[in-house]
C-alpha cells in the first residue's frame, strides 16, 4: 500500500511544478513577485487555480479559492474572513470555496485566540481581495486596450462601463495572476455604502456538511496503516513514571505496543506530559489496554497540592503586601475621613475548558519528513513545538488544521500534538492517532486559574463611592514558562482589573502572591471571567449598601463619557488586547450606551414575581462592550435562569448572525462557570473525572436568551470571549434581587440547586 | 462475524461483540458522522438511532444492534433533506458543529414519536446532549421549525 508520506511526495511535486511555472505571486503585497514555497497553496486548492497573492486563488473556470489561516472553532470564521476578501474582490459568494491553510509564518499570527481574527485581519483581508480585483479589473482593460478606469468589477465579472462589455474572472485569470501586485497605496477600497458581504448575516460554509455528518475535525483523521493511541498520564505536574506493568494491556485484543513518554522538566510549557501510551488497531482496543495497566508514580512537590488548602493560602494573601498596579489619589485617607465601608472577597474555582471534542492529534514522522493533522487553534505553535521537541527545523513540519470541536483555549496549547509526533517516532513513522478521553481532557487541561480578591469601598453621605482598593490574587498563565512566575503578570491584570471603567477619586488595586501547582491555561474570556465576576458583585453589593438601584449605582460609577487615560494612574503597561489605545480607547459612552440598552431590552425597574429578581452586570474586554441582564426566579433553595438579554457593541461586525450567536454561546459558557462549574485537586491530581461531576449547562438549564448588537465604531472589536465575563455577576446580583443569598464564591451550585 | 444493518446496509463485521457502537461505525466502518464527547453515555455526541429510538453509540456494545437496524447521521436522509437537518439550516444552528449529529439524531427521534412536541418535551428528550458552544436557543427554536416542516410534508 501507499503510504502517506509518498502521497504527499506526489503532492509536493504537482504544487512543486506549479511554483516553477511562475505563476505564484508574492506573500504579500509588498512583495511582488516573489515566489511561493509549496506550502503556501494548501491541500484542497487545485492545480489549475493561479495565485494573486497568498490567500486569493482563482481557477480558470472562475472558481475563487479563499484561504483561512485561522482556526475554525465555530467562531464562524471560516465564513466571516471570506466575507471580508470575497466583498473586496467582488465575487459571487456562490463560487468561492474555502480552504484551509497550512502552519505558515507568512500568513503572520495564527493564533486563534484573543478573539483576534477579525481585528487583526478585517484590513489585511480587504486588501487582499481589494488587490486581486484591481488585477482582474487591469487584465480586461489590457484585453479591450480601454483605460482601467473605465472598467469595475461587479459580482465576478469584470465591466467596461461606456460599451457594457464584460468578462468573467475566470476569462482574465491567466493574464491578471501574471500582472504585478498593486501596491498597498494604489490599492483602492470599496466604500462601505457598497459592501455586500460585510455587515450581513451570511451562513456559515460549513452549514450543510455539519447536518448531514460530512465534515472532518481531528478526531476524523484517517490515515492509511494508522493505529490508535491512548495515554495514561502522571496525575500530578511535575511527577513521573515509578513503576510499569504492561502485561495485561498487552494481552488485550488488537494492542499493539505499549510506549512511554518520557517526562520533560519544568516549567510546563506546551510539553508532553510524561505517561504510558497503549497503541492499537482501533480507539477501543487502545482503552482497553490502557485500563489494565499497572502504574506507580512518583509525585514530586506539587503531589501535596489541594485545591481547597490553596484557596485559604489565596485568602491569607490578600492580606499580605501586594503589588500595586494602579493608584490615585489617597485611598487609605478616604477611608479615615469616611467610614461607612463595604467590602467583600470574591472566589472562582479552577475550571476546565471541556470542549466537546477533547484534544486530537495525528502525525506521521519519518524520513520523508513531519506531517500533523490536529484540532489546533494555533498550528504555528503546534509545529514549533514539535519542532523543538524532535529537534528538527520547523520548516520540515507540514501541519493541517482540521475543524475544531469547540476549543475555548485549550487548544492552543500543542501538548497533545507533540505526544503523537513522539509516539510516530518510536513506531518508526507509522501514523498515530492520539485521541484523548473525556476523563484525559478534563484531568490534564491547561486551567482557568484559581482566584480570590478583595473589594473595599467607602461611601459618602449620600451614597457615593468616594474610595476604592480592589485587590486580585491568582496562579500566572506565566508559570507555565517561568517557575518564579508567582505574581499576575501585566498582561493578565489587563484582563478586566488593572481597567476598571470607575470615576474615582481615590482608587487602589494591587495584585498578590500566588504560586503554581497545576498546568494553568487562557480560557474563554482569562483573567476577565474572575475580575468582571468580582467587580461587578460588588457594584451590586454597593447599591444594596446605599439603597440604591443598581442600574443607577453602576451608571453613577461609570461616571462622565469620557475616555480613560490609565496612564495618569499609575499604569505603566496597559495592554489593551494587543490595541493602540488612539484606536481603541477605553470609552466610558460605550459602557454607558450597553448599561442603558440592555437595561431597556430587558424592561428594568418592571414589576416581577416575589421571588424572582433581574441583575446586572456590564464588562469591556477585548476591546468589546457587553452588558448583560438577567432574571432569575429563586424558590426553595433552586434558583432558576429565567431569561438573558446581552447587548454587545463589538464595533464593526462582519457576520451579525454569528455574532449574535457568539453571544448566545458565551452567556451558555458564562452560566455554567457561574451555576456549576468547579474543578477539584487533591493530592495533585484533578478529582473531576466527566460530565457526571464537571457539569456544563443542559438544554433544560438554558434560558431564553435576547441579544442585540450596537455598533459603537467602525473599527471590529473582539466577538468570541467578551460576551463570557459579565454573566456570572449578572446572576449572582439577580439571586440577591430575588430574595436569595449573596454568592461570592463560585460556582452557585455549592450555595443552591441549579 | 457480526452482521449489522446500518442505514439500511448489512455489514459484515470482525469485531468484538463487547465493542462499543460507536468505535466500530468510527475506526473500522469510517462512518465518522456519530462523534466521541464522554465514552459514559453523559453528552450524547454519539446519538444514533437503534429502530428508530436515540442511543448512545458509546456505551452500547456492538453485540445490542444485531438483528436491528441502526441508523446513523449518515443515514438520516440521503441528502440533508430531513426536516430535522432542514431546520437546522434555516435556523444556523450549528457553531463548532461537533455536537450537532448527537443532536439533530435525538431531535428526529424525538419527532418520530412525538410529532407535536410541547417546549418541556423539547427540554427533556434533549437534555441528554450537551452543546458546549450554546446552541441550546436556536435548538429549541429549530425543533419547533422542524414540527412545521413536517406537518407541511
Amino acid at each position: 500500500m501507499e503510504t502517506i508520506s509518498q502521497v504527499n511526495r506526489r503532492q509536493f511535486l504537482q504544487f512543486t511544478g506549479l511554483v516553477s511555472g511562475g505563476i505564484m505571486l508574492g506573500a504579500s503585497l509588498n512583495a511582488a513577485g516573489q515566489v511561493n514555497k509549496l506550502i503556501d497553496v494548501p491541500p484542497g486548492t487545485p492545480s489549475e487555480a493561479l495565485a494573486f497573492n497568498l490567500f486569493v486563488q482563482i481557477s480558470p473556470d472562475g472558481q475563487v479559492y479563499i484561504v483561512v489561516h485561522r482556526s475554525e472553532m465555530g467562531q464562524g470564521i471560516r465564513t466571516g474572513l471570506p466575507q471580508v476578501v470575497a466583498d473586496e474582490l467582488e465575487a459571487d459568494w456562490q463560487r468561492i470555496t474555502v480552504v484551509q491553510g497550512l502552519a505558515n509564518n507568512k500568513y503572520g499570527s495564527q493564533n486563534t485566540d484573543g478573539s483576534n481574527s477579525i481585528r487583526d485581519f478585517y484590513s489585511k483581508m480587504r486588501e487582499m481581495g481589494a488587490a486581486a480585483r484591481a488585477m482582474l479589473v487591469q487584465a480586461a482593460a489590457n484585453q479591450w486596450q480601454v483605460p482601467v478606469q473605465e472598467c469595475f468589477a461587479n459580482q465576478h465579472k469584470i465591466i467596461h462601463k461606456p460599451t457594457g462589455n464584460n468578462l468573467g474572472f475566470g476569462d482574465v485569470v491567466h493574464a491578471a495572476a501574471l500582472l504585478p501586485v498593486p501596491k498597498l497605496a494604489e490599492l483602492t477600497l470599496k466604500s462601505s455604502d457598497d459592501f455586500k458581504y460585510i455587515g450581513k448575516p451570511v451562513p456559515v460554509v460549513d452549514l450543510q456538511n455539519f447536518v448531514t455528518g460530512d465534515t472532518k475535525f481531528g478526531i476524523d483523521v484517517d490515515l492509511p496503516e494508522m493505529v490508535y493511541a491512548s495515554i495514561q498520564r502522571c496525575p500530578v505536574v511535575g511527577g513521573h513514571l515509578k513503576t510499569l506493568d504492561s502485561k495485561a494491556a498487552k494481552a488485550v485484543k488488537g494492542v499493539l505496543a505499549v510506549l512511554t513518554i518520557e517526562p520533560t522538566p519544568l516549567p510546563a510549557a506546551f510539553n508532553a506530559l510524561p505517561g504510558v501510551a497503549v497503541i492499537a488497531n482501533n480507539t477501543w482496543a487502545a482503552n482497553q489496554g490502557r485500563e489494565k495497566l499497572k502504574l506507580e508514580w512518583h509525585t514530586g512537590a506539587n503531589g501535596t497540592h489541594d485545591s481547597d488548602e490553596y484557596m485559604e493560602t489565596l485568602k491569607k494573601s490578600l492580606q499580605s503586601e501586594g503589588r500595586v498596579v494602579r493608584s490615585k489619589g489617597d485611598v487609605d485617607k478616604a477611608f479615615d475621613t469616611h467610614t461607612h465601608h463595604v467590602s467583600a472577597q470574591y472566589t472562582v474555582p479552577y475550571l476546565a475548558h471541556a470542549p466537546m471534542e477533547p484534544t486530537m492529534a495525528t502525525a506521521v514522522v519519518n524520513e520523508q519528513g513531519i506531517e500533523i493533522w490536529t484540532c489546533t487553534q494555533n498550528p504555528q505553535a503546534t509545529r514549533d513545538a514539535v519542532a523543538a521537541k524532535l529537534e528538527v527545523a520547523p520548516e520540515k513540519i507540514i501541519v493541517h488544521v482540521t475543524l475544531l470541536g469547540g476549543a475555548f483555549g485549550r487548544k492552543s496549547k500543542p501538548d497533545y500534538a507533540v505526544e503523537a509526533a513522539l509516539l510516530s517516532r518510536q513506531l518508526g513513522g507509522k501514523p498515530v492517532k492520539v485521541t484523548w478521553t473525556r476523563e484525559d481532557d478534563i484531568q490534564f487541561d491547561f486551567y482557568h486559574a484559581i482566584s480570590a480578591q478583595q473589594y473595599k469601598a467607602a461611601l459618602n453621605e449620600s451614597g457615593k463611592v468616594v474610595a476604592l482598593e480592589g485587590r486580585t490574587a491568582f496562579p500566572s498563565i506565566s508559570s507555565n514558562w517561568s517557575l518564579d512566575a508567582n505574581f499576575a503578570s501585566e498582561g493578565e491584570v489587563s484582563l478586566g482589573f488593572v481597567d476598571m471603567p470607575f470615576e474615582l477619586e481615590n482608587l487602589r488595586l494591587q495584585t498578590h502572591r500566588a504560586e503554581t501547582h497545576i498546568r494553568i491555561g487562557w480560557m474563554r474570556s482569562v483573567s476577565n471571567i474572575q475580575h468582571g465576576f468580582a467587580i461587578n458583585s460588588f457594584v451590586g453589593e454597593l447599591a444594596q449598601a446605599a439603597g440604591r438601584d443598581s442600574r443607577d449605582m453602576l451608571l453613577d460609577l461609570l461616571g462622565s463619557e469620557r475616555m480613560i487615560d490609565l496612564s495618569k494612574s499609575g499604569v505603566k503597561k496597559y495592554g489593551n488586547y494587543g490595541e493602540p489605545i488612539e484606536k481603541h480607547p477605553l470609552d466610558i459612552a460605550r459602557f454607558r450606551a450597553a448599561v442603558v440598552a440592555v437595561t431597556d431590552s430587558a424592561g428594568w425597574g418592571g414589576k416581577t414575581a416575589a421571588d424572582e429578581g433581574w441583575g446586572l452586570a456590564v464588562h469591556r474586554s477585548f476591546v468589546s462592550y457587553v452588558a448583560i441582564a438577567t432574571r432569575v426566579k429563586v424558590s426553595k433553595g433552586k434558583v432558576d435562569v429565567k431569561e438573558v438579554h446581552c447587548v454587545a457593541d463589538c464595533g464593526l461586525v462582519v457576520n451579525p448572525d454569528r455574532v449574535e450567536a457568539q453571544m448566545e454561546g458565551a452567556v451558555i459558557f458564562g452560566l455554567s462557570i457561574a451555576l456549576m462549574g468547579e474543578i477539584k485537586v487533591k493530592n495533585g491530581a484533578v478529582v473531576n473525572s466527566n460530565f457526571h461531576d464537571y457539569p456544563v449547562l443542559r438544554i433544560n438549564q438554558a434560558p431564553a436568551i435576547t441579544v442585540t448588537l450596537l455598533q459603537g465604531s467602525e473599527i471590529p472589536g473582539g466577538v468570541g470571549e467578551p460576551g463570557v465575563p459579565p454573566v456570572a455577576a449578572s446572576v449572582t446580583n439577580a439571586i440577591v434581587a430575588a430574595g436569595g443569598p449573596r454568592i461570592r464564591d463560585l460556582p452557585i451550585s455549592g450555595h443552591l440547586l441549579v | 462475524m457480526m452482521k449489522l444493518n446500518i442505514n439500511g446496509e448489512i455489514h459484515s463485521l470482525d469485531a468484538d461483540p463487547e465493542m462499543p457502537i460507536l468505535w466500530a461505525l468510527r475506526d473500522i466502518l469510517k462512518l465518522k458522522g456519530s462523534k466521541f464527547g464522554c465514552g459514559k453515555g453523559l453528552c450524547g455526541a454519539c446519538t444514533v438511532h437503534l429502530n428508530g429510538q436515540a442511543i448512545r453509540s458509546c456505551v452500547t456494545p456492538l453485540a445490542a444492534a444485531e438483528g436491528s437496524e441502526l441508523t446513523t447521521i449518515e443515514g438520516l436522509s440521503a441528502d440533508g433533506s430531513h426536516p430535522v437537518q432542514q431546520a437546522w439550516v434555516e435556523h444556523n444552528v450549528p457553531q463548532c458543529g461537533y455536537c450537532q449529529s448527537g443532536q439533530i439524531m435525538s431531535a428526529s427521534a424525538l419527532l418520530a414519536d412525538n410529532a407535536a412536541p410541547s417546549d418541556s418535551d423539547i427540554d427533556t428528550a434533549m437534555a441528554g446532549n450537551i452543546c458546549r458552544c450554546g446552541t441550546y436557543p436556536r435548538i429549541r427554536s429549530a425543533i419547533k421549525r422542524a414540527v412545521e416542516i413536517q406537518e407541511a410534508k
